[in-house]
């Protein structure tokens, strides 16, 4: 079988189904596509599964947990149950179905793991003061010409190109 | 008319339903583009590759031209959806925090679910982060976060309306924008590329 694993889908075809589905969520259910928001629902979920009590007492968590229902009865989870299917089918036909660790072949396995967890923690935070990541807060935004889709995509690609000199060894 | 959810027009279990295929039609499209590739997520900032701004900006133009014209044509009213508000100070900081995210973990939450999913390690460790954070932020909410969340408030800001334009003229601008920047990045990519390659190019498939 021909190996595919280094062949991608054209960038301007790959966007286009991205903003057919955009525009699909937006027309049925009146939302943008998301990322961060499943993140979210799963954490007020594990805490409210934990002591419910704090949760209805948390000024973060109770406008998800007051209504009595479950933070992940939502449109966010299931959107990224989706997205899971999605990419697994996709790796599956271009044979990147594995275990490996995407990095530079210039550092370690270990200090990849460990960048990876940090910029995940910095995306975890503020995707939540920030209402949204990449997704829900910029291409969402971008769709609608809203003006915190505006906002983010110059301070989140702002902000990485100002930093992206210091941590270059990372990458090149 | 759409948006249907909002006005009741379909069932919630239809609305979830459909949120599934949504979500299969962007994750095929995040995974195909090479999204699940730390390498080609990062190399928007480093000149050699240009995937994520070409599917990005395509992608939010598709949305906001298709969303306008059904908008024209009655079929979708915008002002029905859940439309963002707008806390330009949070999100000014938040952006800027994601950025250096975005240089450190090499992923977004999104594509870091698409990683995570199909065996890339490096994916799940950014996911665990993303739980750590949102947890920590949780916790601190209350003393850290809320009171700063919500500065800065300027309601369902459209930017076209704030420019003093329409949202086509302003739609139309991006697009040129866009277009410049892909034949731009283009050559700048080609550029970096020949002068000095970064190493295992081969697996990046450009």
């Amino acid at each position: 079988m021909k190996d595919r694993s280094n062949k991608y889908m054209n960038p301007y075809l790959a966007g286009f189904i991205i903003g057919l589905m955009l525009i699909a969520a937006y027309y049925f259910s009146g939302e943008g596509l998301g990322g961060s928001g499943a993140f979210k629902k799963v954490v007020v979920a594990t805490i409210n599964g934990v002591n419910h009590n704090y949760a209805l007492n948390s000024a973060y968590c109770s406008p998800l947990v007051s209504e009595g229902k479950s933070p992940l009865n939502s449109w966010l989870i299931f959107e990224i149950i989706g997205v899971i299917f999605g990419a697994i089918l996709s790796a599956a036909y271009f044979g990147r179905l594995n275990f490996k660790v995407g990095k530079s072949p210039k550092i370690t396995n270990k200090t990849r793991i460990i960048a990876a967890i940090i910029g995940g923690i910095l995306w975890g935070i503020g995707s939540q003061l920030g209402r949204g990541c990449t997704s829900g807060l910029v291409m969402s935004g971008m769709a609608v010409n809203a003006l915190s889709g505006y906002i983010g995509l110059a301070a989140v690609f702002g902000g990485g190109y100002a930093f992206a000199y210091f941590f270059r060894k990372l990458w090149i | 008319m759409g948006p249907l959810f909002p006005q009741e027009l379909i069932s919630d279990p239809l609305n979830l339903f459909i949120a599934i295929f949504i979500g299969i039609g962007f994750g095929i499209g995040l995974e195909a583009g090479g999204f699940t590739n730390t390498r080609k997520l990062a190399g928007v900032f480093y000149g050699y590759d240009f995937v994520v701004l070409k599917v990005f900006f395509t992608a939010a133009l598709t949305g906001a031209i298709g969303l306008f014209l059904m908008d024209s044509y009655g079929l979708i009213d915008i002002n029905l959806t859940f439309y963002p508000k707008t806390f330009w100070i949070p999100t000014l900081i938040a952006g800027i925090v994601m950025g250096l995210g975005f240089i450190l973990g090499g992923f977004c939450p999104g594509t870091s679910i698409c990683a995570a999913s199909t065996g890339k390690i490096d994916g799940i460790a950014f996911v665990g982060g993303v739980f750590i954070g949102i947890f920590g932020y949780a916790f601190t909410y209350e003393s850290l976060f809320q009171n700063l969340r919500s500065k800065g408030g300027l309601g369902k800001a459209n930017i076209a309306e704030k420019l003093g334009m329409s949202n086509e003229l302003f739609i139309f601008i991006v697009l040129i924008i866009a277009i410049i920047a892909f034949i731009v990045v283009d050559k700048i990519q080609k550029r970096v590329n020949e002068k000095k390659p970064v190493e295992k190019i081969e697996e990046l498939g450009l």
